[in-house]
């Protein structure tokens, strides 16, 4: 794996406060991109990003249309959308059909960030009720980046890191509270 | 970049690559549509789906098809446009249209407004259906253009599945609908069919945004969740085809989280409701 450049987070079931926790304890000059795909019933991010706001140690903003990703920033899909990262890693969004009942969906983000990012990418699955994010990180992983997975013993919704650990099987898997300072050491070496 | 000749062994990734751009060099040279401009992640995705829909092994065996098999081209053109919309979808949306812009279109004796990619014309509805309301359907005209034969003759139609109507009838409410959505269309069985007198002002044409002229002079373009599939330089191109067709004042209204920050013909347009992403023709007032 070459030095890591992005970080993408994927979740849905007990997400937000998971989150909550990782963000806070993330050290506030990585320089690393992070994207999160959130399922969410609400029609917006808005009031997510700003309850992330409060506890994260890094800027969080929805992810906007055309931007480049920015380096020590988290950016959070918008509702509605499936969030693609290009080549020229800059955000695009879609509203194709739903993949696993999910727009936006976790392998729509993980599979277009493992081929821009290659093996510049962490994939993070958290907590959540389905199995979303776990063709994308196994994409991330053939691509030669780097899987950390939440122990499912570990998490309000086993079902999304089980089945990650499965399908994709990864290079960590962790409680929720080693997985900051785990990006940490990563991150920064 | 690899020696030529070099035996390295390609990444999956970097191979398929390859085979979507031969791919829609062939569907640009074989049938004149052009999809080079496309944003790619999202192209690239459409692809891959539809070598698992028609059961193929890569996409070169689609390239294939595509070059040997004129029927095959309705199928390809489906799947690339994947047109997935709802009737009111964002009603925040319709109801600044009937407040703030329908007002304005109130004062032309004749209503123009262009639909560009309409895809199953969810929209085309919803705004017939919002026009009808306001009193102004009977002078307006809407041009719902698609380039995807397929998707027109299904907004033509105009039927859906059931299970949507209930989804539809919130939007609707949400919008401002002043009835009950069930008031326009008739359930049978699975299916529900709005109903066609809101056809009556409705033409539905083929029309490309990515190779042909402007359409028709209009008051209101509504273009929504369109663009997003374009990269710059054809977002901005269209961004022009619909200046150039807009009477001055004259207002465009895109998807609610599409982005005019790397488009130079956004200049041309101020912001209404920037939330919203309603725009009107003509310079921004005051500095900025």
């Amino acid at each position: 794996m070459a030095a890591p450049q992005a970080i993408v987070v994927g979740c849905s079931a007990g997400g937000l406060a998971a989150l909550e926790l990782l963000f806070s304890a993330l050290l506030p000059n990585l320089q690393q991109a992070i994207v999160v795909c959130s399922h969410t019933g609400s029609s917006t991010v808005e009031l997510m990003c700003e309850l992330l706001a409060q506890h994260a140690t890094l800027p969080v903003v929805e992810a906007s249309e055309r931007a480049p990703l920015e380096r020590g920033v988290i950016h959070v899909a918008p509702s509605g959308y499936h969030l693609l990262v290009e080549a020229n890693r800059r955000f695009a969004l879609s509203v194709d059909e739903r993949v696993s009942y999910a727009r936006p969906s976790i392998d729509v983000l993980f599979d277009s960030a493992a081929e821009a990012y290659r093996d510049a990418l962490i994939g993070v699955v958290l907590t959540g009720a389905n199995s979303d994010g776990a063709e994308g990180l196994a994409r991330i992983r053939r691509n030669g980046g780097l899987a950390i997975v939440q122990d499912p013993a570990d998490a309000e919704a086993a079902a999304m890191p089980t089945a990650a650990l499965d399908i994709a099987g990864a290079d960590y898997c962790v409680p929720l509270a080693a997985i900051a300072p785990l990006l940490n050491r990563l991150c920064l070496p | 970049m690899k020696e030529p000749g070099s035996a390295a062994p390609l990444a999956d990734a970097d191979l398929q690559d390859i085979e979507v751009e031969l791919f829609v060099r062939a569907l640009k040279l074989r049938h004149g549509y052009d999809f080079s401009q496309y944003a790619p992640a999202s192209l690239k995705r459409r692809v891959l789906q539809l070598v698992q829909s028609q059961q193929v092994h890569t996409v070169s065996d689609l390239t294939t098809r595509l070059l040997h098999e004129p029927a095959f081209l309705p199928s390809v053109l489906e799947g690339l446009s994947v047109p997935v919309s709802e009737m009111f979808r964002d009603p925040e949306v319709f109801r600044a249209l009937r407040e703030h812009v329908f007002p304005v279109l109130a004062s032309y004796p004749q209503i123009n407004i262009w639909q560009a990619g309409c895809a199953h014309g969810q929209e085309v509805y919803s705004l017939a259906i919002l026009l009808e309301e306001a009193g102004l359907y009977g002078r307006s005209q809407i041009y719902a253009t698609d380039f995807n034969e397929n998707a027109l003759r299904h907004a033509q139609e105009g039927i859906y599945p059931a299970k949507e109507a209930q989804l539809w009838s919130r939007n609707y409410l949400a919008a401002g609908g002043s009835q009950s959505l069930a008031d326009y269309y008739s359930a049978r069985y699975e299916l529900i069919k709005l109903d066609q007198r809101l056809r009556r002002h409705v033409i539905f044409a083929n029309h490309n945004l990515v190779t042909d002229e402007v359409f028709c002079e209009a008051h209101l373009v509504l273009c929504r969740n369109v663009l997003i599939y374009f990269s710059d330089p054809l977002q901005d191109r269209t961004l022009a085809l619909f200046r150039d067709s807009l009477v001055r004042g004259g207002f465009l209204c895109l998807g609610t989280r599409e982005s005019l920050d790397f488009a130079p013909s956004a200049i041309d347009f101020t912001p209404v409701n920037a939330a919203l992403r309603i725009y009107r023709l003509g310079p921004r007032l005051g500095a900025g």
